[in-house]
């Protein structure tokens, strides 16, 4: 296993950006999936949404440059793209639920093996609300979960998730610092791991089933 | 020819208890800060808010439950106020959480003469609970209804004093929504501009929704 966390999630970040094509609009969710920004390849660009009202969403601002009328779904001051655009809220989850955003990369609390996702709440401990996250995995075209393999000791990848749902099959890719999985009708596939873990350790740290094709199966590419 | 500049005085006539009051902002960006003072300072009580999220114990409407003025809030995100879940927990105020794209969508259909709407979102989860599931073409949907409020407060960048409304970057938000979803509709102008100088195409929300006008400048 690979114990140090910042190391975990820059691998799994690492791995995410790799997926995107040119000029392809991409929603992130707050926290780790942030952190995919800092590694998209040089020759793509990709166009960041925020579901508070941004397309062409830039870096962080600078400290002491912030404006304060341009922040980011989680509050934070950012800055903004030359080529992008402001709308109001309507419009932004009508871009979402309408197909118009490919790809949306959320945190999870708990990713099943039939693609259902819980990360809203947790009864009676933590209750920070749903935010977008119901709509952006419902209506994005491809939904990434990034999440660490497992939390204290425990398998984030179950069979079936126990916490109450963020939405039912929804999930198509789940990438972790030990490997990439594929969801499909046919069940979850793994398709990649990291050259540094093995498919013994990922199957002794992984409580959902899932078939490994050898042939199919590749290193991630996080060099 | 347009009277729709009001005190703060005339502001804290309108503000009753058990308001129903649709708030703009988005974690406090775009928040109406200078009259949610009013509201504090009024200290009406036991009021249903209806916004995005619960912002911070101290600042956008976060501040009016850290008061204790609030008893029922309908937002999509309380996560950012610790404040907001513990008087939850403490079973003294009710939150109800809806996804955001569907709490916006209602505050849509709301002030759009519009029945309801039919989202895929929040099917198989929780949220689905209690409401009418339709099937269009082998998709699951579920039937969410329109939201209104007796008045809006929200926020705008410019403001001309007829009414038009500009929002610069992401006020937007929530803003333009509310202020067709409200009997009464308060915008606070961050800039108050003579009629004219608002470009007409780059109008946000036209005068006509904007009930009176509170530019805090010119107190």
């Amino acid at each position: 296993m690979i114990e140090d966390v910042n190391l975990a999630k820059t691998i799994i970040a690492k791995r995410i950006a790799r997926e995107f094509k040119n000029n392809q609009l991409v929603n992130l969710g707050i926290g780790l999936p942030t952190m995919v920004t800092n590694y998209i390849p040089k020759d793509i660009n990709v166009i960041f949404q925020s579901e508070n009202g941004i397309i062409g969403m830039g870096p962080v601002a600078e400290l002491a440059k912030e404006n304060r009328e341009i922040t980011n779904a989680g509050g934070a001051y950012v800055t903004v793209m030359p080529y992008g655009c402001y709308f109001d809220s309507a419009t932004s989850f009508a871009l979402i639920r309408g197909k118009h955003v490919e790809y949306t990369v959320l945190g999870a609390l708990e990713v099943d093996q039939e693609g259902s996702l819980s990360n809203w709440i947790i009864p009676g401990k933590k209750v920070p609300g749903m935010g977008g996250a119901m709509d952006l995995v419902v209506g994005a075209k491809n939904v990434i979960v990034s999440t660490l393999h497992t939390e204290r000791g425990r398998s984030k990848i179950l069979k079936k998730c126990k916490l109450p749902l963020t939405a039912k099959h929804v999930v198509n890719m789940i990438v972790t610092e030990l490997a990439v999985f594929k969801v499909t009708s046919g069940g979850l596939f793994l398709s990649e791991y990291n050259k540094d873990s093995s498919i013994e350790e990922i199957r002794a740290n992984t409580e959902a089933d899932f078939i490994v094709v050898e042939e199919d199966l590749k290193v991630m590419d996080i060099d | 020819m347009f009277n729709k500049i009001i005190s703060k005085e005339e502001i804290s006539d309108l503000l009753k208890d058990d308001m129903t009051i649709m708030i703009g902002g988005f974690i406090a960006c775009g928040t109406p800060e200078r009259l949610i003072d009013i509201v504090l300072e009024k200290g009406v009580k036991n009021l249903t808010i209806i916004a995005n999220d619960t912002a911070f114990s101290d600042r956008g409407l976060g501040r009016l439950i850290t008061l204790r003025q609030v008893s029922h809030v309908i937002v999509s995100h309380i996560g950012t106020n610790p404040e907001t879940g513990r008087q939850m927990f403490e079973g003294d105020l009710k939150v109800d959480l809806v996804p955001q794209g569907t709490l916006v969508e209602r505050i849509r259909c709301g002030g759009s003469g519009l029945g309801g709407f039919l989202t895929p979102t929040g099917v198989g989860t929780i949220v689905e609970e209690g409401k009418q599931k339709i099937t269009i073409d082998g998709v699951d949907y579920l039937l969410e209804m329109p939201i209104r409020a007796e008045l809006a407060l929200i926020y705008g960048s410019i403001v001309d004093k007829a009414g038009n409304v500009v929002y610069n970057a992401t006020t937007r938000n929530f803003n333009p929504l509310m202020a067709m979803a409200a009997d009464t509709v308060i915008v606070e102008a961050q800039k108050l501009v003579d009629i004219g100088e608002i470009q007409p195409e780059l109008v946000m929300t036209p005068s006509p929704l904007i009930t009176h006008i509170y530019a805090p400048e010119k107190q």
